[in-house]
């Protein structure tokens, strides 16, 4: 991913007029990569962070704020920070930038150590984005996406131009919002506009700090898609501070789960973190939600559906009835005459009803489909007073049954296997590392006697 | 004579006297708000010396204002000095204490923003805390101006410019023929001057303050 050769990103930088006066400066700053400054800043992809025994002690408390964190983030790569109230998370975040100045260890962006350079030149390469958007109240739309530009000091027509594609970039059509103030925006276009600034001078890392967490959840859910749509564009390294799992698990490439002292729990990919959390601490902030959450990750056609007698509405009643003895089920389903699931039949219902079908059995209340999620069919089998709910097809036709025993044996196939896949990769994981001190003593002892 | 004939017959000195005493207030107010904004940028960061400087100002202000240029006088003399020093020191008070709240009043998410996206401090000041804080920088000015207006007259016993000079003739000759018209002539004018002032400031106002943050 660091090497990736798409530098130009965007695919609309590269139609924009200006590209070609920003490509040179970008490709040449690239090569140059043991330059002071400007490789990061121009380079179009994600940098790598390493976070070397980072630490933050307040003078006159006992105990450091952040306790020697050590992390490497992959140039490219979502890393969520995600962990109770206070335990960091967002100091962490802000010692990248160095907003808070770190009292111990190193940071390095795309390699290069950046702990003692000027934190205000730091800044303008690292995008910036905070809860409620941080937009300067008193400056337009375009005025606030226009403000690193200008420090970097861009020329004024590419920084117009730049404005206007980010605009368009965030989904927000520049000829309206262009000249709006931010209180006349809703809080999910200033969020938009917050996003766009961050990345207007093209930094290489983006940090977010719970930047989703004053919207409303509908809202939320747009923003968490359209970050991850840029992203697909971009291939940005970007450290995101929430203490929304559920918004981890959507976003992150990995996770890392932070404990108090921002001590890492467990930094690992969401399907890794789920099913095999690393202690009490990870499996108590993932929630008892674990195997609910899983859930959303597998569709009803991955799991096997059950045969279930069924008559048609039309049959006689001497079948219905024969079905009804003859079965090993004490009901029946009864579909209307285009096959869709209209009732279900027990066996008194007929005689109750006085034989007539129009009286007898309770409605089909609530069917899935095969592309529905596992935690939509439990949510009907759960409602459902019986345990089970019909699946249909793409008109609505009957397919199958769902019950309660196949979900549940289908959930433990599910996390079973997770939990496999855990351990291989962990073993993976393991051996890489191995490999790497390995390599690393060979190389050092090559480099001693060279 | 009445009140009408009196001010036609004597409308040059009173257009002079209405200049200086605009002028005067006009010049003063620049002064006491280049002064405040600074005395409040230098103290609005640390909760001690910000109070202080309010302190200070507000000790001043209590000061009475006769008392004042009289104690003014031995010092620098008769005529214009006494005048601009005090109207400037009077003049401080509300600048100073609205340019300390408007600059702590300003979101320290805002500026914590500017932080996070590479602004240096001087930046930070003059690009976002000053032009966020300038309302109620601005309502201090006004206030300031309102209440020179008044006290300018008072500059006369030093022998300052000004309406006050109406005034005082007036109440020296008090139960001559134009007394009280002149009286009367000085307050009154006086009076539309902050009017004039004021109507002014709700333009500078509107021209100054963004519309992304205008009330």
């Amino acid at each position: 991913m660091p090497e990736t050769p798409d530098i130009s990103g965007t695919p609309r930088t590269a139609q924009g007029s200006e590209a070609a006066a920003g490509g040179p400066g970008r490709s040449g700053a690239a090569t140059d990569s043991g330059g002071a400054d400007a490789s990061a800043a121009h380079g179009k992809t994600g940098a790598t962070i390493e976070l070397e025994n980072l630490t933050k002690q307040y003078p006159g408390s006992a105990a450091p704020a952040v306790d020697s964190v050590n992390m490497e983030i992959k140039a490219g790569e979502i890393v969520i920070f995600v962990g109770p109230s206070g335990c960091g998370k967002s100091t962490t975040l802000k010692m990248i930038n160095r907003l808070i100045e770190p009292t111990g260890g190193r940071i390095r962006i795309a390699g290069e150590d950046v702990t003692d350079m000027d934190p205000v030149k730091l800044r303008r390469k690292i995008g910036y984005a905070i809860q409620a958007s941080g937009l300067f109240p008193h400056m337009t739309v375009a005025r606030n996406i226009a403000l690193v530009p200008k420090m970097v000091g861009w020329p004024k027509s590419k920084i117009a131009a730049r404005v206007e594609e980010m605009l368009d970039l965030v989904g927000l059509d520049p000829g309206e919002f262009h000249g709006r103030y931010p209180r006349q925006l809703s809080g999910g276009q200033q969020q938009r506009v917050g996003v766009a600034r961050a990345l207007a001078a093209d930094p290489p890392v983006l940090l977010m700090d719970e930047p989703f967490g004053a919207v409303d959840p509908i809202t939320r859910d747009h923003l968490q898609d359209e970050l991850i749509r840029l992203q697909r564009e971009l291939h940005k390294t970007i450290v995101f501070v929430t203490h929304d799992f559920d918004e981890a698990i959507k976003l992150g490439d990995r996770i890392a789960v932070l404990r108090e002292r921002s001590r890492i729990a467990q930094f690992d990919t969401p399907e890794a973190i789920l099913t095999n959390p690393a202690d009490d601490f990870v499996s108590g902030f993932v929630g008892a939600g674990a195997a609910l959450k899983r859930l959303n990750l597998t569709r009803v056609r991955d799991v096997e559906i059950t045969e279930y007698p069924t008559v048609k509405i039309d049959d006689p009643l001497q079948d219905v009835f024969d079905k009804l003895r003859s079965g090993s089920t004490n009901e029946i389903l009864l579909l209307d005459r285009r096959g869709r699931p209209y009732k279900w039949l027990r066996r008194g219902d007929l005689m109750r009803a006085k034989g007539s079908l129009a009286r007898a059995g309770t409605l089909v209340a609530d069917t899935v489909t095969r592309d529905a999620t596992l935690r939509d069919a439990l949510e009907a089998v759960l409602t459902d007073n019986t345990g089970r709910v019909a699946v249909t097809g793409r008109r609505g036709e009957y397919e199958g049954v769902v019950d309660m025993e196949t979900l549940m044996n289908s959930v433990h196939e599910l996390l079973e296997a997770d939990r496999l896949d855990a351990i291989e990769h962990q073993h993976h994981l393991e051996e890489v590392r191995a490999h790497q001190t390995h390599a690393d003593q060979e190389g050092d002892g090559g480099g001693a006697r060279a | 004579m009445n009140f009408w004939e009196f001010v036609s017959s004597t409308h040059q000195q009173l257009l002079t006297d209405a200049y200086q005493h605009a002028s005067a207030v006009f010049q003063c107010m620049v002064v006491a708000t280049v002064l405040g904004v600074l005395i409040g940028v230098a103290t609005y960061r640390s909760e001690w010396a910000g109070n202080l400087a309010t302190l200070t100002t507000s000790t001043i202000l209590t000061i009475p204002s006769l008392a004042m240029i009289g104690l003014l006088i031995p010092v620098v003399g008769l005529g214009v000095p006494p005048t601009v020093i005090a109207l400037t020191l009077y003049g401080l008070l509300p600048v100073v204490r609205n340019s300390i709240v408007g600059l702590r009043g300003v979101d320290p998410t805002l500026v914590d923003a500017a932080k996070g996206i590479g602004m240096s401090r001087a930046a930070r000041l003059l690009r976002i805390e000053l032009p966020l804080a300038w309302p109620p920088i601005l309502t201090g000015i006004r206030v300031s101006t309102q209440m020179l207006m008044g006290i300018a007259a008072i500059a006369a016993y030093a022998s300052g410019p000004g309406l006050g000079n109406e005034i005082f003739r007036g109440i020296a000759s008090l139960g001559s023929a134009n007394a009280l018209n002149q009286v009367l002539a000085g307050t009154l004018g006086i009076i539309v001057l902050a009017l004039l002032f004021d109507a002014a400031y709700v333009l500078i106002g509107r021209l100054t303050i963004p519309r992304g943050i205008r009330a």
